[in-house]
């Protein structure tokens, strides 16, 4: 039995192995060659790690590098938060079920679903411009938020369905107001949904780059952006650009290794419910 | 007789009325006191948010496509002048066209890719996870970083691979090119769903099979298949969705050219506004591209036998 699937297991593997280098092979040269200098990066042997140097990583934090990563921190958190709080209070009051009107603007969120961000980018631009909102962090939060209000209500509804009835009632027969029962009972419970969403929507938000590229131009720039103001800065220096692109996924990567089962769960659980 | 068939009658009032007392004393009342402001306070901030600046934006799309406007002076209307124009516009015939041959070809490369490595991954074993997270990276660049490191990497000059042709700066190969970076990026997140996918399917079929003296590839197209239809729908469906509106690595890597060569109609709709300022035309575009993608999400749930799929689940359980 077992030697019967071995050659298929063996063809398996060099499958996924053939895989594993088309993902690793130009990372490894982006990482070394965020190692070198303009020069040695012209001269060197691309693939052997040798005339390795930090100049670029200098070059580029003092390129403000560091201000849109600031940029980039706050627009995470800001949504993240936004979008968690938000979210879990309209799927709380939705799972009740209440009013009625609160079942018509779920449906309306779902169809949101179905909306590409990109056939609205030229409306949302004049909105903002109208607003004097344009160039602005408020533009961007603001703009994310919703953006994600779809996906997080839809997965935060089919978490919160799943607590129990007897749970709430019996929390408002002891005299709980609405409130504390979502306070108390349905914001603890739904830990496990609440970080699902703050990894999927976090990396969603850090590394957007069409809504900043329409809405601001430089007082509020982001990281995606910042690094394609790099290409045009440094369209000549390859290692200055690579050690930019590597310090703005620098906090992803370590954010991954730190929870990599989570964020496992997280990315494939979200469409996958 | 009767006065047992009284009391019977008597607990099974007070049965029958006990869940209903629960229900008032304030279990999940229908429209008791408070919801309406709890409601308000729940559901108002994430429903006006997403009011302000998802549905009204798609509805000034729509009255946009019917105005003149430079975006300075006063808009004018227009009628259906920016609709005639869109059917006579070769560019964007050819933009229509160019995103048709995008959404074809990243759906051929990124699916039989992904599902071979979410089967792969879905697996047990120290190997398997150590590859399952490598294949996570590209997910975590932002398309920029992606963008430019492909741009780096693929340098006829100055990248490593000298010697080889411009693939990005020739017409001809720029869309393929183009295909295989998006599909590098993507498949990550393709192959996660596919490994969820195969984590549900119920050891019991596979057992079921190599009872019947099922051959491996015959599990793979009888069971696994079938069974991954779900994943399959879901997973086309942001797939085909996603690389028709696909804007960031085009834009980075090529901005649309060499030419109009890799000019896809988010692109050609950007660039009607910045730097062209017509946004009436760039609206027309942008409703379409609206309208094919919630066509196309509405066409694959309807047609991909999502009831079928469900209650093969349950004659399962």
């Amino acid at each position: 039995m077992l030697s019967r699937l071995r050659p298929g297991r063996a063809l398996s593997v060099l499958f996924a192995t053939i895989w594993l280098l088309v993902v690793v092979v130009p990372l490894y040269f982006m990482i070394l060659a965020t190692f070198r200098n303009n020069n040695t990066y012209l001269t060197s042997n691309p693939w052997t790690p040798d005339n390795l140097t930090l100049s670029s990583y200098h070059q580029v934090w003092a390129a403000h590098l560091g201000s849109y990563f600031l940029n980039s921190v706050i627009l995470t958190a800001a949504c993240i938060a936004l979008t968690v709080t938000l979210c879990l209070g309209a799927a709380y009051r939705i799972v009740r079920r209440q009013s009625r009107w609160v079942g018509a603007s779920f449906s309306l969120m779902l169809f949101g679903l179905a909306i590409p961000i990109q056939a609205i980018i030229v409306p949302l631009y004049v909105m903002m411009v109208k607003l004097h909102l344009y160039d602005t962090m408020y533009a961007l939060i603001l703009v994310l938020t919703a953006a994600a209000v779809p996906v997080s209500v839809l997965i935060m509804v089919s978490f919160v369905r799943d607590i129990p009835r007897e749970l709430i009632s019996a929390m408002l027969i002891d005299g709980g107001t609405e409130w504390t029962v979502f306070r108390r009972l349905v914001w603890p419970l739904s830990r496990p949904v609440i970080s699902t969403l703050a990894i999927y929507n976090g990396l969603n938000v850090w590394n957007n780059f069409l809504l900043p590229l329409v809405l601001t131009i430089d007082h509020a720039t982001v990281l995606p952006l910042g690094l394609n103001n790099l290409k045009g800065q440094f369209s000549e220096d390859v290692p200055v650009m690579m050690a930019g692109v590597l310090l703005a996924t620098l906090p992803l990567v370590i954010l991954f290794i730190l929870m990599r089962r989570q964020v496992m769960t997280s990315l494939g659980g979200i469409v996958a419910k | 007789m009767t006065a047992s068939a009284s009391t019977s009658n008597a607990t099974g009032a007070s049965l029958a009325a006990a869940p209903l007392r629960k229900q008032r004393g304030g279990g999940p009342a229908r429209r008791g006191r408070g919801g309406g402001v709890a409601d308000l306070i729940g559901v108002g901030p994430s429903l006006l948010l997403f009011c302000l600046f998802i549905v009204v934006p798609m509805i000034v799309a729509v009255v946009l496509s019917f105005v003149n406007w430079d975006g300075v002076g006063n808009p004018t209307w227009a009628g259906f002048a920016n609709w005639t124009e869109f059917f006579k516009d070769p560019q964007a015939h050819s933009s229509l066209w160019i995103t048709v041959k995008l959404v074809v070809f990243s759906y051929v490369v990124q699916t039989p890719i992904s599902i071979g490595l979410g089967l792969f991954t879905a697996g047990k074993g120290r190997l398997k996870s150590i590859y399952a997270a490598i294949y996570i990276l590209p997910l975590l660049i932002s398309t920029v970083g992606v963008a430019l490191m492909w741009m780096s990497f693929l340098d006829p000059l100055l990248g490593p691979l000298q010697g080889h042709q411009a693939w990005l700066s020739n017409p001809g190969d720029v869309l393929y090119a183009l295909t295989l970076i998006i599909a590098w990026q993507f498949i990550p997140f393709h192959t996660l769903l596919y490994a969820v996918g195969r984590r549900q399917i119920p050891e019991v079929l596979y057992e079921a099979a190599r009872i019947d003296g099922a051959n491996p590839v015959q599990m793979f197209f009888l069971v696994t298949l079938p069974q991954l239809r779900y994943t399959i729908v879901t997973s086309g469906i942001l797939m085909i969705v996603g690389s028709l509106t696909y804007f960031d690595i085009i834009f980075v890597m090529t901005g649309g050219g060499p030419g109009t060569s890799s000019l896809t109609l988010s692109l050609d709709m950007y660039k009607e506004v910045f730097p062209a300022t017509d946004f009436g035309y760039s609206s027309v575009l942008a409703v379409i591209l609206g309208v094919i993608g919630i066509a196309i999400a509405l066409v694959m749930v309807r047609y991909s036998g999502f009831g079928k799929m469900q209650s093969q689940q349950e004659g399962v359980a």
